[in-house]
């Protein structure tokens, strides 16, 4: 299999006043993934800084089985690219930030600019909290597309390991696939008709991806589908607010290419706006 | 429905429609020439344009059971063109806008082609309304006058409104005859409506009046021997030469930009007046079809080139005619054609009469359209959805009249939109997300419901999204609307997704619209601006109850009914009747119901036509349900309206041992096998002795129908007492 479990994971940190509930949240996470933590500063190192570091850290209830502290200077995203890197890093750990009064999570420009560059897997993470709250319902991309396999290992592994419920594929199926305008009856009836046969096969084409994944790591997890047409990488975002899911596991971008500039894709959509914590998966069949 | 059974369908429908297409052109005849006349062009410009519109469209469009003519709506751009155009000229103006109806109608073709049929969907809902009030009040400014037979009042809609007292007064000096008739003309338009007479309803009203004051230019030629007293200057007049001496569109302002500006208002215009007559006639269709809106812009757009070209106006869909088609039984695209047909047989063989139709009779008829379009009704039901919403009107109509239609409606979309700028206080919103998808659709895989979630702001600028996703969804499946994750929604979206719902409840379908309690509106009309912000809740005053009201509270009692005086305004399962298969139900009230709810009784209040020909209706009904299965009939008084729809090819079941009963009686329905089973002679013989009420049954329920309008206390106790009887003698004929 060509995908990496996450057992080594990297959460960049800085003193802000959610440090607290981010250090509480990424120990155990990876305390429940059985992984390594390194946490890397890029600022000055001060004795008062790292007591302060050291103070919270001790509070944790979920202490992983390897912890590494670095400092760091240089320019925050170059320095942490190469980090991740050189330590070889399955999981870069990112927090967001929330808009004031407008209820919505958006990324900070270094958070985003990592997000594209990061040559490993990325969890951006809403609503850090000192207090668990539990993953119920994870919501993971079935695009038509090599990653994608990966991706959903990815799923059913984080699944197993917060203790999900239930996890649901969703299938975003591009309109112009089902190339049948609706003008009137006619027309609706056969766009219907084409829309339940696209259905059916991508339904097979996703139960098909999950037949592979080995049962033990499927174990405990109800999994549904879900076909949803409609504009690709909108939609799933959408969707994983709608049904309140807890975390949302996407492909990373194909290869950025010039166009992918100027018109956003899959991924675009969610970060402008995100629905919930999101996992995105770094398939490594390229490498 | 396999194809085949379709075209022997549509063959037996034909003779029906053939009916229904004649009574439209009754109605297409004045109102095309009156049209014509009121654009300055040539009286026969309008009858061209139906002709062409019915044949074409019949044959090429995509609705079922639209009427295409010329249109209400663009007879302030096309006069304004055939003014400027021609500086002066009105002939030589009246070519140059052939042209531009002719290139219209190729942009109107384009937009078909190209799939823009939703364009008009773009403005929003108070804005459209206001200037359609513009438009009405420029037909009614400018025709005022000729109706009272004064043709030189010249100048700007404004200075016309005001010249208007003067005319009255005045009027007399100038043709008094013409003038009294055309004003008594108007009357009669208006008093039409309550005169519910059904014999005199065959023939539509402009008809009447036409047919009316030719009438009396016989009477004052062949009884009295004088010469009618109408000014020759009054009159119709029609070249001798039909089709010899075609008017040849003058295409040599192509560089100017005056002329493409009246080729985007004729296109516009017609695009919008099209769209919101098909929509509106969809709802009315006996068949609940869907019509294909860009394969009948095409159609348009073809029927106004070709129309062009012969001289005629430019061919739009119309509402009036339209609904005038459905409620005589036009059920296929055939009475289009025919109504085609007939206007062509008047002007071959009555073109002598028609040129006896005065001038001022005709105006009286635009006069009549104008005050609908511009009625203070509209405003006063604007404002009860808000008063913001009636600012918007009022800005829309004024700057309508003081610049142009364009102009016009440009300004209400930037001032709609920024009423909802300071309805939200939050700029960001609009500004953040307005390029952005905002609409989820998909099909919930568990319950098999449609599921539709829309975000950030609904409002018109971003409709079309929402609108694009509802339409995938079939009228007959359940879908749920949800609100929660939008911050704002506004009128033009309440008021389109109320349309949605009415068409799904008429398809047998459900949607349903949640999320929206989180949302404060300053009214408590249902098609208000809903944002999530609270604001105080305005108080309303409760009404006291009028007379019949307590009455029929007091007999609730006395029968242990339950009594409620509030409006219910979505009332279910009426929708499942024949009676209200092209009629819109707009709210039922004074409901009375017994303990376990087989048995209610209310008032409705329903719409039949719409536009000018458009009566709103109350009467009250007795629903009771049937304790087994009933097959699905109709139980009329027969009439002579029955009687021409039995020529008509409708069908009539007729018992030949009960001769009296089938004189009396009007029964249909689609098994007629088993209604025949059903009308036992006991049933028979309990129909024959006592009052007659319209009856109707949907399988399950049966409804009676007291007088075409309110019942009285002692009209209800009888209309009770003859259903509970019925509810008696039907388990007894079921049994047998």
């Amino acid at each position: 299999m060509a995908f990496n479990s996450f057992k080594k994971l990297l959460f960049g940190f800085a003193f802000s006043p959610s440090l607290k509930a981010n250090v509480f949240e990424v120990t155990r996470l990876a305390s429940f993934l059985e992984g390594s933590l390194i946490f890397v500063h890029v600022g000055e190192k001060t004795a008062e800084k790292e007591a302060h570091f050291r103070a919270i850290l001790k509070e944790c209830p979920d202490q992983p089985k390897n912890i590494e502290l670095h400092w760091k200077t240089g320019k925050p995203v170059e320095t942490l690219i190469e980090l991740c890197q050189s330590f070889n890093i399955d999981l870069l750990l990112l927090g967001a930030l929330k808009r004031e009064k407008m209820l919505k999570y958006y990324l900070g420009s270094i958070a985003r600019q990592l997000t594209r560059k990061a040559p490993c897997s990325v969890l951006l993470m809403l609503n850090p909290s000192v207090v668990r709250r539990p993953c119920k319902h994870i919501v993971v991309n079935g695009f038509e597309s090599p990653q994608t396999q990966d991706t959903i290992e990815a799923a059913f592994e984080m699944g197993q390991a917060l203790h999900a419920e239930k996890l649901t594929l969703v299938e975003e199926i591009s309109e112009s696939r089902v190339a049948v305008a609706v003008n009137d009856d006619r027309s609706l009836r056969k766009a219907t008709l084409r829309k339940e046969k696209i259905n059916r096969e991508e339904k097979m084409r996703v139960q098909d991806i999950v037949k592979k994944i080995p049962a033990s790591k499927q174990k405990g997890l109800n999994w549904t589908t879900q076909s949803i047409f409609g504009r690709r990488g909108y939609s799933i975002g959408h969707y994983a607010r709608v049904i309140r899911a807890d975390l949302l596991v996407m492909n990373a971008q194909e290869k950025s290419s010039f166009f992918n500039r100027f018109f956003p894709k899959d991924l675009e959509h969610i970060l402008a706006e995100l629905p919930t914590d999101v996992l995105i998966v770094q398939s490594h069949l390229h490498d | 429905m396999t194809k085949k059974a379709g075209v022997s369908d549509s063959i037996k429908a034909l003779p029906q429609n053939m009916f229904s297409g004649f009574v439209v052109s009754l109605i297409a005849l004045p109102l095309g020439l009156g049209l014509a006349i009121a654009s300055e062009a040539p009286p026969l410009a309008g009858i061209i344009a139906a002709v062409v519109g019915g044949i074409v469209v019949s044959l090429f469009g995509g609705s079922h059971v639209t009427i295409a003519g010329p249109g209400n709506g663009l007879v302030i751009v096309l006069l304004a063109s055939i003014t400027t155009l021609g500086e002066g000229n009105l002939f030589e103006g009246y070519l140059f806008t052939l042209a531009a109806i002719i290139l219209s109608g190729v942009l109107l073709f384009l937009f078909g082609v190209l799939r823009l049929g939703n364009l008009s969907e773009f403005f929003p809902a108070t804005a459209l309304q206001g200037m359609l009030a513009a438009i009405g009040i420029g037909i009614l400014a400018k025709q005022f006058h000729v109706m009272l037979g004064i043709r030189s009042v010249k100048g700007s809609t404004l200075d016309l409104l005001q010249a208007i007292p003067d005319s009255i007064l005045n009027f007399v000096a100038f043709h008094p005859f013409s003038g009294v008739l055309g004003f008594l003309s108007l009357v009669f338009l208006f008093l039409y409506s309550r005169i519910r007479n059904p014999y005199f309803h065959l023939i539509p009203a402009p008809m009447w009046v036409v047919v009316g004051s030719i009438g009396i230019g016989y009477y004052y030629n062949l009884v009295l021997n004088q010469q009618t007293p109408i000014d020759p200057d009054l009159l119709i007049k029609i070249p001798d030469e039909l089709f010899s001496n075609l008017p040849r569109p003058n295409f040599s302002k192509w560089n100017d930009s005056s002329f493409w500006g009246v080729v985007f208002s004729i296109t516009i215009i017609a695009n919008i007046e099209s769209l919101l007559s098909i929509k509106a006639v969809d709802k009315l269709d006996p068949k609940k079809r869907r019509s294909n809106v860009n394969k009948d812009l095409r159609a348009l757009g073809l029927a106004s080139v070709v129309s062009g070209f012969l001289g005629g106006l430019n061919v739009v869909t119309v509402i009036a005619r339209s609904s005038v088609n459905v409620n005589n039984g036009g059920n296929n695209r055939s009475s289009n054609f025919f109504h085609a047909a007939f206007l062509i047989l008047f002007v071959v063989f009555l073109g002598d009469q028609i040129q006896r139709i005065p001038l001022t009779v005709l105006a009286a008829i635009l006069v009549y359209t104008g005050y609908r379009l511009a009625s203070p009704e509209n405003l006063f039901r604007v404002h009860k959805i808000g008063p913001e919403q009636s600012i918007i009107f009022i800005v829309t109509l004024f700057v309508t009249l003081y610049s142009s239609l364009i102009t016009g409606i440009f300004i209400g979309i930037l001032f709609t939109f920024f009423v909802h700028l300071v309805l939200s206080k939050n700029f960001f919103l609009f500004s953040l997300n307005i390029f952005k998808p905002n609409v989820l659709m998909y099909l919930e895989e568990q319950s098999g419901n449609y599921y539709v979630s829309v975000k950030n702001f609904c409002s018109f600028l971003n409709f079309f999204r929402l609108k694009n996703k509802l339409d995938q969804i079939s009228e007959s499946q359940h879908a749920i609307m949800d609100f929660s994750l939008c911050e704002f929604v506004d009128h033009t979206v309440m008021e389109g997704l109320h349309e949605y719902q009415r068409s799904f409840v008429r398809k047998g379908g459900i949607l349903e619209i949640i999320g929206l309690d989180i949302h404060a509106a300053e009214t408590q009309h249902p098609f208000a601006v809903r944002k999530t912000l609270p604001i105080p809740m305005l108080l309303g005053l409760k009404g006291s109850l009028t007379n019949r009201q307590k009455e029929l509270d007091a007999f609730s009692k006395q029968l242990d009914w339950t009594y409620t005086a509030e409006i219910d305004n979505a009332p279910e399962g009426l929708d499942s009747f024949l009676f209200f298969d092209s009629k819109t139900i707009n709210y039922r009230n004074n409901i009375m119901q017994n303990s376990n709810g087989s048995f209610s009784l209310f008032d409705l209040s329903f719409s039949e036509g719409a536009f000018i020909t458009k009566e709103d209706l109350k009467a009250t009904f007795l629903l009771f349900k049937s304790e087994k299965k009933l097959p699905v009939f109709v139980l009329d008084k027969e009439d002579l309206r029955t009687t021409l729809y039995h020529w008509a090819g409708f069908n009539d079941i007729n018992f030949d041992q009960y001769p009296d009963f089938s004189r009396r009686f009007h029964l249909s329905g689609p098994e007629s096998n088993a209604i025949r089973k059903l009308f036992t002679p006991d049933l028979i013989y309990f129909f024959e002795s006592h009052p007659v009420f319209h009856i109707e049954s949907n399988g399950t329920e049966i409804l009676i129908k007291g007088k075409d309008r309110l019942s009285s206390i002692q009209e209800i106790k009888l209309m009770l007492a003859f259903s509970k009887d019925l509810s008696m003698h039907l388990t007894l004929a079921q049994k047998n």
